[in-house]
């Protein structure tokens, strides 16, 4: 494959953190095959909770395959020089989670084996149908532009022109995945906890903050074990666009807050109540929705006072905070409490199951897997190229 | 076996042809089909008006629920969270959250009332099904296709009513007694009422309207002024569920 001869040579430790990825994608496999032959009864899924940490997870994984936006568009549409070293780590980011949230939706399908059908018997009408045809897309529109862009680089030379209208055309795309990704559940009568039109950019602004925010993670855990080093700009420009996003999410959700207390209509603030409070003695998730929202106000602090945002240090807590509060929000909160109390008043507690949490795991830990495997390659050019080129 | 090249692209070729002609002769036979439904019952819309005074008349009864699930092989799941429901019981407030609060539901209140599949004019799980697993037909029934269901259940998740079930397990060990004359599911798909579309088929009423010795099922054709229900939706006053939400359930409820 494609410069993959570049990935089976590494260090001991390079070796070590690969192993333990493979051993939790396949303790989480073994797991897979037990749904797949037992059924997702075995998860904590049940008749009023039919989506719960998978479609989650496929949601906010949409969000960080989306947010790649946030380094392409400052670089390619804005020049913003600062990213050409950490643009190709956007990439790396979005075609993994990409693949990611793929898997999120084979682990929840009753009938795997029939996915086709979606492409076989093609419904224009149907949200899945438009996610699907968005994903994929977006998939290959990231993998070509990262393979163009990584071949060039290796030669050495500019990436061909033809390239530029594909990189122009991925960045509306990106929005799109995670629009139609709102679309599957803000147009649907009888959910009125996600029947809202701001669901869609509440979404996009969520993963624009916690996306950003792993990339900067990233970044700087790349600086730490490798030769890499980006520099402290684009981390610097990076925290800004967190910032600012996080704040729009922010507002966007007490906005929302606002439609559903003022108005003081039951069936919407019933789903609030569950989340934070708990409904009819179930509030399995009152102590993580706190948790988000305190997160989310010290990050917000953090990111806000150019003192902390400026310091590295820092600016990782913060980082960390960002993701932990986002990924609890959307990848608990949002679906999960859209379906209590059910459409017809019933209150059913969800907690995930061991192999459920067992599996969702094996899919992020294929999602470090390829980011790494890709930060190997990537990173193994650049240090051939600098090499040669100290030789001349 | 010897064969040259020119040979093999000549057998190639006409097997090529071959698979392509009986496809399209299939689509053919398809489209005949479709339009042969769909003369017939362009003249009919199934609906039917459920009369809780008289359901409740015995209000431990069982009688529709046994039948249908006979002539459905609905599996029987014990814990809540995996039931499989085509014709069930739920709370008159779970029903109608809407009414809950009216003095006039002070008779229901807390009384069970009978639920099914609307079969709903414009229902939202035909709009998200991904697969077109799920339809309806001309004559109102809302359809499925078990053999083309992946499981996704969206179709859940759109149903303003929680009237489909997913089968969580296999469902064929929980069947009580087995039909031999309808179709077992397998494990990961969805189901629900059918509005007996095998009966109606047949020229026969739902089986839990024929069940019901109370005659609180009505079932028939909207389309026909002179039927049962059309006289009953004119003389009488009804409710349906969750009617602002634009689905149009064919399930009346007589006040």
């Amino acid at each position: 494959m494609f410069m993959f001869e570049k990935a089976v040579v590494g260090s001991r430790r390079y070796w070590t953190w690969i192993g333990a990825l493979f051993a939790i994608t396949f303790a989480g496999f073994l797991f897979y095959l037990r749904e797949h032959e037992v059924g997702l009864g075995i998860t904590g899924l049940s008749r009023d909770v039919v989506w719960g940490l998978y479609i989650a997870q496929f949601v906010f994984l949409v969000g960080v395959a989306a947010s790649a936006v946030m380094v392409l568009m400052p670089y390619y549409l804005h020049d913003w020089k600062a990213f050409g070293k950490i643009v190709i780590l956007g990439e790396f980011l979005a075609i993994s989670a990409v693949t990611m949230a793929g898997l999120s939706i084979l682990a929840n399908l009753g009938q795997p084996m029939r996915v086709l059908n979606v492409i076989l018997y093609p419904s224009p009408k149907s949200l899945i149908f438009w996610d699907l045809v968005v994903l994929i897309g977006y998939l290959l529109l990231n993998a070509l532009i990262t393979l163009v862009a990584l071949s060039a680089e290796r030669k050495d030379v500019a990436p061909p022109g033809w390239i530029t209208p594909v990189i122009l055309l991925s960045i509306p795309w990106a929005v799109s995945i995670h629009t139609v990704t709102a679309f599957l559940f803000s147009g649907l009568p009888g959910r009125s906890f996600w029947l809202t039109g701001l669901l869609a950019p509440r979404f996009l602004a969520s993963a624009f903050a916690s996306g950003p925010a792993l990339l900067i993670l990233l970044t700087l855990a790349i600086r730490r074990l490798t030769s890499f080093d980006p520099g402290r700009e684009p981390i610097q420009k990076l925290s800004l666009i967190v910032t600012y996003t996080m704040v729009i999410n922010v507002f966007f959700a007490m906005v929302e807050a606002f439609t559903v207390f003022y108005s003081q209509i039951p069936e919407h603030m019933a789903h609030y109540e569950f989340l934070f409070v708990g409904l009819e003695g179930h509030a399995p998730l009152a102590g993580w929705m706190w948790t988000s929202m305190i997160l989310a106000v010290i990050s917000l602090v953090l990111l806000i006072t150019p003192r902390y945002r400026n310091n590295e240090k820092i600016l990782a807590v913060a980082c960390v905070m960002v993701f932990l509060s986002l990924w609890i929000d959307k990848g608990l909160g949002v679906i999960v409490g859209g379906f209590v109390p059910s459409p017809l008043g019933h209150v059913t507690s969800y907690v995930p199951t061991l192999p459920e949490i067992a599996i969702t795991l094996a899919i992020w830990a294929v999602g470090f897997l390829m980011i790494t495997v890709f930060c190997k390659i990537a990173l193994t050019v650049r240090e051939e190229l600098a090499g040669s080129w100290l030789m001349q | 076996m010897s064969m040259d090249r020119r040979r093999f692209l000549g057998v190639a070729g006409l097997s090529a042809l071959a698979i392509a002609a009986q496809s399209s002769l299939a689509a053919l036979a398809r489209g005949r089909q479709g339009a042969g439904a769909a003369e017939a019952p362009a003249a009919t819309r199934w609906a039917m008006v459920i009369d809780p005074k008289q359901c409740l008349k015995d209000e431990g009864c069982t009688d529709c629920m046994a039948a249908c699930d006979k002539a459905h092989n609905v599996p029987h799941f014990p814990e809540s969270a995996h039931e499989v429901k085509w014709i069930w019981k739920e709370h008159f407030d779970k029903a109608f959250p809407e009414q809950g609060s009216l003095y006039t539901a002070e008779a229901f209140r807390d009384r069970p009332i009978l639920v099914l599949c609307n079969h709903c004019d414009n229902p939202p799980c035909v709009r998200v099904c991904p697969t077109k697993a799920t339809w309806k037909r001309e004559d109102g029934v809302v359809m499925m296709d078990w053999h083309r269901c992946i499981g996704c259940k969206y179709c859940i998740v759109s149903c303003p009513y929680g009237s489909r079930s997913f089968n969580f397990f296999d469902p064929r060990p929980r069947i009580k007694e087995l039909s031999p004359d309808f179709p077992t599911r397998t494990i990961g798909v969805v189901e629900k009422c059918n509005f007996c579309e095998e009966r109606l088929a047949k020229g026969q009423r739902p089986a839990c309207v024929e069940a019901c010795r109370e005659k609180a099922l009505v079932f028939g054709n909207l389309y026909d002024p002179a039927s049962e229900v059309r006289e009953l939706l004119r003389t009488r006053y009804t409710i349906r569920r969750k009617p602002e939400l634009g689905t149009n359930p064919e399930i009346y409820y007589l006040v």
